[in-house]
């Protein structure tokens, strides 16, 4: 259960107090968290750098501009609501479909337009952003995982999370929701990480409420034979991130799409340390690489995917 | 990277002007480092406001004279623009304040430091003894009046017998009919000092301050005295036992008047007043020669603001617990500085009364939230809501509190009512959002940190450095900062991560 600190530095563990003191006060310029705090701000952005990222649908400033949201959605089957400034997939409403004037979430469950409409308005109070303050509201395309993706997950969406330092991927975790989970894919409400191969894409060890697991508690699918395809692609993606906000330590988030592929979904100047569990490997190995190239170098994306994939496979070790 | 040794010169000067400079006070200003070592020194301050208008005023204020229990050990009279002397009439010591012209409202201090000394008796300042004074009733007051004396007097044979008797006739739950008659016109202090007299018992009113520390705003009570074997000696009207109450400071005993105003209106009197440690021969010093270093204290301001410092400089204490409990530990809780706040309410709750009421405030919150959210309120609004059931259920828990016996009424009133609604805010979407486990570990942290805090800055070495010794915060400083530079792993970590390669 409780573990040596000494065990802990010998994995390379990274603690919450040297991530916040070394890596993100560190590497992460201030100036630039509204562009990752502000989801709508990362999602322009990733339209002008020509990163894949789900259709932006329509935003909503203000309260009045609630009253249109019926015309906004009109020809929409399934979107997505989101807080611009909400943190930890707080206040996201999934609608994947329509019975006659009732919209139906993703759990199945039917709900009409003023239950909607009252979603709108407290995300629009600040209710789930970061500080409390007013937000704004980001209507999306739905993503439709493809065939792959869909059969891994319980219900909703599954998610890879990439670190992404100085614009190296340095570790990379599938998030599959469960029906602990409630369909999200919040590692500490239940959901299973799965820790991948940077080199391979491949399932290396993954565990559910931090404790190891094998198979998916409701799929019964062996996690270990996971394969992500397409994995440079996503890498890439993830990777180029970093010339868009030059944040020197953020989490990608990125999900697979049936007809659109690989597509950021948001960025987190914050991540969380989950990760190194699901990988059952410390992270402080990985970014000392990182660090010790020189800064006055300059790599392209792609090169920088390249040195990843053949640094931190899984054949080789280094932790 | 940077170099880190000017942080750690920073801290290393922090620490060591600290130390130094608390050093260099306990050694030439003999400010002791353990509390309760010398004889505790009462700082009381009168302030009295009034109203002028333009004309000559004189304010005649009746000063202590000798109090029992007391040493007086130094009075100050601080009032810009007015002239100050002391008088000794045979009406006892006044104090009188005046000026040419004075206008508008107007505030006078006087500052008095008094020590506890059990061994003080009353100054006889009087030749004669005084005469009982002659009391007049109405009809049927008389007739009673003289019944109950009559009792009374049947069962005593000394005056403190018969005050005894007569105290418990009169106060006993169930007064006979001449005492209930009495009693619905007088106050019972007021009662028996009447029929003290008209026994022929020479006994007065005197008003005297209750000392608590760090109290603001304080009026003088009403204390029964009787004058028996050459002395006055105190009575309590509630058990008829002689003495006066502990901690009573009798202020005004003789002449007619507390305070006397010419020249002004709306006169009021308010007391504030302090315990301070301090040796009382250095007392006399820093009072009449503050200069340099030994200015650099919190003596020098008036008690007011001093008793609000007091608790202020507590403050930081619970900063450090609570960076020591999120930075160190790992602990989870609702809100950064919520439980400081909270420890803070505790300071005048008390630990038991403060957590059963906070928690209760708490859950019925959010009980009661849980119905405003099928409201579909704006959040300010729904907010708004909650901080006036908070108030309101405050108020009821205060008067069921009071009902059942409990004295925590009134000190439910420094809970901080704005946070709280915003926790109950707070927990309350956690609880929809993340379950009620989540809610249960954050608000068990909160608390658990709010009652470590408590029990620090309840500790009286604490309370003592942090006021007498304010150097203290340098360190408390200099350990905060060390702590913003911990990289290492928190208490909670190693659980996190415990299972982490076990079969890998």
């Amino acid at each position: 259960m409780w573990i040596l600190p000494s065990v802990l530095r010998q994995y390379g563990i990274l603690g919450m107090n040297r991530r916040n003191v070394s890596y993100i006060s560190r590497y992460n310029m201030r100036s630039r968290y509204p562009l990752v705090d502000d989801k709508l701000k990362t999602k322009l952005l990733a339209e002008k750098f020509k990163l894949s990222t789900p259709k932006l649908r329509g935003v909503i400033r203000y309260q009045y501009e609630t009253a249109f949201f019926s015309e906004m959605v009109q020809n929409l089957d399934g979107f997505a609501v989101k807080p611009s400034k909400g943190s930890g997939g707080k206040g996201i409403l999934v609608i994947k479909g329509r019975e006659d004037e009732l919209f139906i979430k993703t759990s199945g469950r039917k709900v009409d337009i003023s239950h909607v409409k009252r979603h709108l308005s407290n995300i629009l109070a600040g209710l789930y952003s970061l500080a409390g303050v007013p937000d704004s509201i980001i209507i999306e395309d739905l993503i439709r995982p493809s065939k792959m993706f869909e059969q891994l997950s319980y219900d909703g969406v599954p998610d890879i999370r990439f670190i992404i330092f100085k614009g190296y991927p340095v570790m990379a975790m599938l998030r599959l929701s469960t029906r602990a989970s409630d369909g999200k894919a919040n590692l500490h409400q239940g959901a299973v990480g799965v820790g991948l191969d940077i080199a391979s894409g491949k399932g290396l060890h993954a565990i559910q409420y931090s404790k190891r697991v094998y198979n998916h508690p409701d799929t019964g699918l062996g996690l270990d034979k996971i394969e992500v395809p397409d994995w440079k692609n996503l890498l890439l993606l993830a990777a180029k991130s970093y010339e868009m906000t030059k944040l020197g330590y953020v989490g990608a988030d990125l999900v697979v799409d049936r007809n659109q592929g690989a597509m950021l979904l948001e960025l987190n100047a914050r991540p969380g340390l989950s990760i190194q569990a699901a990988n059952g490997t410390g992270l402080i190995p990985r970014l000392k690489i990182i660090e010790s190239i020189d800064p006055d170098l300059y790599f392209t994306p792609e090169e920088r995917v390249e040195f990843s994939m053949k640094t931190f496979s899984s054949a080789l070790n280094i932790a | 990277m940077k170099s880190k040794l000017p942080f750690y010169l920073v801290i290393f000067g922090l620490i060591l002007v600290g130390i130094c400079v608390a050093w260099h006070r306990h050694i030439y200003l003999k400010v002791p480092f353990k509390p309760g070592m010398d004889k505790s020194v009462w700082l009381i301050e009168a302030r009295i406001d009034f109203a002028a208008y333009g004309k000559p005023v004189k304010v005649n204020l009746d000063l202590p004279d000798h109090p029992p229990g007391f040493t007086m050990v130094s009075e100050q009279a601080a009032s810009t623009g007015y002239g100050f002397s002391i008088i000794e009439s045979p009406e006892g010591r006044r104090g009188e304040w005046t000026k040419r012209e004075a206008n508008g409202s107007q505030t006078i201090y006087y500052k008095v430091q008094v020590v506890e000394d059990p061994e003080v008796q009353t100054l006889i300042r009087f030749k004669k003894n005084p005469k009982p004074k002659k009391i007049y009733w109405d009809l049927l007051q008389s007739v009673a009046a003289h019944q109950l004396v009559e009792q009374a007097y049947d069962k005593s044979s000394t005056p403190l017998s018969f005050t005894r008797e007569l105290v418990k006739l009169i106060s006993s739950p169930e007064p006979d009919q001449n005492a209930s008659l009495l009693l619905s016109d007088y106050s019972l202090t007021n009662l028996l000092m009447m029929l003290l007299n008209h026994a022929g018992i020479p006994a007065r009113l005197s008003m005297g301050l209750e000392l608590e520390d760090a109290r603001r705003y304080q009026s003088l009570k009403p204390v029964l005295e009787i004058f028996y074997e050459k002395k006055w000696t105190g009575i309590n009207p509630e058990t008829g036992i002689e003495g006066f109450p502990d901690n009573m400071l009798l202020w005004h005993r003789e002449g007619k008047s507390v305070i006397d105003v010419t020249g002004g209106r709306d006169s009021e009197i308010r007391f504030s007043m302090l315990k301070q440690t301090l040796p009382a021969i250095d007392l006399a010093r820093l009072q009449f020669e503050q200069n340099g270093f030994s200015k650099l204290n919190l003596y020098s301001l008036p008690i007011e603001e001093q008793s609000v410092f007091k608790l202020l400089l507590l403050l930081p204490v619970g900063a450090l617990i609570v960076t020591f409990m999120r930075i160190i530990i790992g602990i989870r809780t609702s809100g950064t500085f919520m439980p400081v706040l909270i420890a803070l309410s505790f300071l005048q709750t008390q630990l038991f009364q403060g957590i059963s009421a906070f928690v209760s405030i708490v859950a019925l919150g959010l009980m009661l939230r849980g119905y405003l959210s099928k409201l579909n309120l704006l959040m300010v609004a729904r907010i708004s809501t909650l901080i006036v059931l908070v108030i309101f259920l405050t108020s009821l828990i205060s008067v069921i509190g009071y009902e059942l016996g409990f004295q925590m009424g009134l000190t439910l009133t420094f809970f901080p009512m704005i946070i709280i609604a915003w926790t109950i805010e707070r927990m309350s979407i956690l609880w929809e959002e993340e379950g009620s486990r989540e809610v249960f570990v954050q608000g068990l942290g909160s608390l658990c940190v709010a009652i470590i805090a408590y029990i620090c800055m309840d500790m009286d070495i604490i309370r003592h450095f942090t006021f007498n010794f304010p150097e203290t915060h340098l360190i408390i400083l200099a350990f905060i900062l060390m702590m913003g530079q911990y990289t290492g792993y928190k208490l909670t970590e190693l659980k996190r991560f415990g299972d982490i390669r076990k079969d890998f």
